[in-house]
């Protein structure tokens, strides 16, 4: 009777799983549909460009796989962050956490060359298809691994503040299953869109 | 950034604390502003779906007056266009979606035994976004210049928005653009409340109330808001499809460059036909839970009406051609998609038979809310009927684009969907204000409102199978849609009458209405075992749960031949002590109310000036930020 309705430190649940944590697998869930839609529509489009470039004069696919393995290597320290704090290492979840966030701006980094070097070649939302369904559907999984960037930055200054303890290291836990998923989706989008050309 | 965040943290807190004691003494718009109470939310959205059902009528009454004669004058083919198309989409999104969402918010809590939703700050940010985006859409009718000369600004696609009369070669002004944003601010509501609501079913119900323990409502909300939480990810891409395409000069929708304007069909109807249960799933609850009531009988066959329901929800994603059929997808595609419709009327049938088997034998009082779930059943099977008609292909296309479709979504939307939210209206009203409605304006809302109705849109079946296209301004005379027509129109002024007797009702219950105590109509779930009205912490004791319809097995026992007995020390009034003490309610918060001020900023941005995008983004940004860093509960403080 004492306890809160909501609060940081829930007792318990009808599943046992705390609420923010079914939150964001419901969110996650919904984010399939999202990127679903989106890869539907760059399949669809795939062979209808009228005019060019077409992907196979642009890809550069080592550059590209460089950049995806970056991101790889990003979810690994972000396992390595969580467990840290899991274990009671704050200074060890400070140095993945950072990490984590640096090899994401590095692939947000690479993302702008490659966007700019495509531009420079003459692709554009409005040159073709491919353009079209390409910045869109790369443009919203850089939009989401932006705001994975602010999400993992935030907890970043919060460790430093010192709010994330081992007893309440559910947020790290949370912007993990984030970051996980954006990877995911682009380990996705990597392989439709570039490794298996028509 | 933490060095910003700390100032204006600090400049907040005055504000904060003064909401929290206005909040305390729950009195003062303030307190409004910035409630996280379901219950309060739940009200505001009732009541701003009733403005926008009486702004979407007044739109229906228009159409009405200008297809009563032929060759009418009264509204040209532009301003009818913006006319229909804004009645359609306020129906769906600002009506009858936030009406559903009204009873999530003031029942679902109370019926599984919780003391709020799982977080009631993104609840709180569910409804004023919702009030944000249906404003936006709104504003739309002011953008093309004097509204009083007649110069309407808002969208002319219909409510569907088919590519390519979206497009800017075919739609001129910023209509659509307010359209598009209107309905993505609206998806984020929607999704914010279907993910409270999940985890707040799954989660937050008392000791003993399993699954198949919850009431049927809870069970339609939770898959209610499974359907929108897939559905709404879809129509947010196609949305910024349609979006980068009109503002960015993207090409998804262009023919010439190689675009294909039926992955917009697909996209909304692959959307739009889990949304047509998102309306009529919450309606089926809330009748599953006035035809026990009043009959005195548990609903028959409670585990076939929840997999029915479950069924539908799966099957709701595997029929969106029906809507395509004069496509041109082909014979294969027709069939399939034709055979999963049929099939889909199964678990609906089912339905319609425990609620009828319900009733049957049951000791029956005739009180509004039954007399609008009975008129929901019938209705809708008339409605499901002539929708199963559209699952034959031959037939459909014969009726596609007639007022035959207009005749059967109305019959499963308005005589379907409204009818069960009236009669959830008169059912709950005593539990949230202490007072019983009006029993004769109930009757009287009733017959004059089938009535009306039925004269509204039975005549339609006619007009539709005589050949009248939907979506025409006029019509010339002497093909035989005129009688019918004329019907129409009155029977909409009929339906006006009736919704002007209910707001009527309504105003004068809430101020003296004949007091209800806790329990008025001898109900079965746990919200009549609280007192009317519901104390702000719902629960003084969090309950303990030993059945389905716990509540009427602490009121009843049975006889040897199953009638039931009155419990002789059954506490119910439920209530024993009325302490509040000690309980930790959600802190009232500003923040979801800024976030969501942010939204219609960065569309307006969008729409007129990049300058005001980054203005929006930063509310929405300490919004979040504000919201994510102030401490959730008193207790926490």
């Amino acid at each position: 009777m004492e306890q809160a309705v909501v609060s940081g430190h829930q007792l318990e649940t009808s599943t046992g799983l705390d609420n923010r944590k079914l939150l964001m697998w419901v969110f996650l869930a919904s984010e399939c549909l999202f990127f679903g839609s989106l890869i539907a529509a760059y399949l669809l489009y795939r062979d209808r460009s009228v005019q060019g470039p077409y992907p196979s004069d642009l890809f550069d696919i080592p550059f590209t796989s460089v950049s995806a393995f970056v991101l790889l290597m990003s979810s690994v320290s972000m396992v390595l962050a969580l467990s840290s704090i899991q274990r009671g290492n704050r200074r060890g979840l400070q140095i993945w956490l950072f990490t984590t966030a640096v090899l994401g701006i590095l692939f947000l980094s690479g993302q702008a060359y490659e966007f700019t070097v495509f531009h420079h070649e003459g692709l554009s939302l409005s040159r073709n298809m491919f353009g079209t369904t390409f910045f869109v559907l790369t443009g919203f999984h850089g939009a989401h691994v932006t705001v994975g960037v602010l999400i993992l930055l935030s907890l970043f200054t919060m460790t430093l503040q010192g709010k994330i303890t081992q007893e309440e290291s559910l947020p790290i836990e949370l912007a993990g299953l984030y970051w996980h998923f954006v990877d995911i989706v682009w380990i996705v989008i990597f392989t439709l869109i570039y490794l298996i050309q028509p | 950034m933490a060095t910003a965040i700390g100032r204006q943290r600090s400049g907040l807190a005055e504000a904060l604390r003064a909401a929290r004691e206005a909040a305390a003494d729950g009195r003062g718009i303030w307190s409004w502003l910035a409630t996280v109470d379901h219950k309060r939310i739940g009200t505001l959205y009732g009541f701003t779906a009733l403005f926008f059902f009486v702004l979407g009528g007044i739109e229906a009454l228009l159409i009405r007056i200008q297809l009563a004669r032929p060759e009418s004058t009264i509204l040209n083919a532009d301003q009818y266009n913006r006319i229909f198309t804004m009645h359609g989409t306020t129906m769906v999104f600002l009506v009858v979606m936030p009406l559903s969402a009204a009873f999530f918010n003031l029942l679902v809590p109370l019926m599984i035994g919780a003391r709020d939703v799982a977080f009631p700050r993104l609840n709180a940010f569910s409804y004023w976004t919702f009030l944000a985006g249906g404003l936006f859409l709104n504003a739309s009718f002011f953008t093309g210049g004097n509204i009083f000369h007649g110069d309407l600004g808002a969208p002319d696609t219909g409510w569907f928005g088919y590519s390519t009369l979206t497009s800017t070669k075919f739609s001129h002004g910023h209509g659509v653009d307010f359209w598009v944003f209107g309905l993505q601010i609206l998806g984020i509501a929607s999704l914010a409340g279907g993910f409270n609501f999940i985890v707040t079913i799954l989660n937050m119900r008392a000791p003993g109330m399993s699954l198949f323990r919850m009431p049927l409502f809870v069970w339609m909300a939770l898959v209610t808001s499974f359907l929108i939480v897939f559905a709404m990810p879809v129509i947010a891409v196609a949305l910024f499809e349609l979006m980068f395409d009109r503002l960015f000069g993207a090409l998804f929708f262009e023919p010439a460059a190689g675009g294909n304007p039926l992955l917009w069909q697909h996209m909304f109807w692959l959307f739009g036909h889990p949304e047509v249960y998102i309306l009529i799933l919450p309606a089926m609850g809330i009748v599953s839970e006035i035809l026990p009531t009043f009959s005195r009988k548990p609903l028959f066959g409670y585990p076939f009406v929840v997999f029915s329901g479950v069924a539908i929800g799966f099957m709701s994603w595997g029929v969106w051609v029906h809507h395509m059929y004069t496509t041109g997808l082909g014979t294969v595609a027709n069939a399939a998609f034709g055979v999963s419709t049929i099939m889909i009327g199964v678990p609906t049938g089912v339905k319609i038979f425990n609620w009828m088997a319900t009733l049957w034998g049951g000791a029956i009082r005739l009180n509004t809310p039954l007399l609008f779930a009975v008129g929901f059943v019938g209705m809708f099977t008339i409605g499901g009927l002539s929708g199963i008609t559209h699952s034959m292909v031959p037939s459909d296309y014969q009726q596609q684009d007639t007022y035959y479709v207009v005749a059967h979504f109305h019959y499963v939307l308005f005589g379907g969907a409204v009818f069960a939210l009236f009669g959830g209206a008169y059912y709950w009203f005593p539990k949230f204000t202490g007072k019983l409605m009006n029993e004769t304006l109930g009757q009287i809302n009733f017959w004059t409102l089938l009535l009306g109705f039925n004269m509204t849109f039975f005549p339609m079946h006619m007009s539709g199978l005589l050949g009248m296209p939907r979506r025409i301004y006029t019509y010339s005379e002497g093909q035989g849609w005129d009688l019918w027509n004329l019907m129409s129109s009155v029977g909409a002024f009929i339906i006006a009458f009736s919704v002007a007797v209910f707001i009527v009702n309504l105003v004068l219950s809430i101020m003296r209405g004949q007091k209800s105590g806790a329990d008025p109509w001898d109900g079965r779930t746990l919200e009549w075992s609280l007192p009317s009205p519901v104390p702000h912490y719902n629960f003084a004791e969090i309950p303990h749960v030993h059945a389905r319809d716990d509540f009427w097995h602490r009121k009843y026992t049975e006889d040897e031949a199953g009638r039931p007995i009155p419990v002789v020390a059954g506490g119910s009034d439920g209530h024993e002590e009325p302490d509040g003490h000690g309980i930790h309610l959600p802190s009232p918060s500003y923040f979801p109310l800024l976030a969501s001020v942010g939204f219609p900023v960065i569309a307006t941005g969008l729409i007129y000036d990049y300058a005001l995008v980054p203005v929006g983004a930063a509310l929405l940004l300490v919004g979040l930020y504000g919201w994510a860093m102030e401490p959730a509960t008193e207790e926490a403080l």
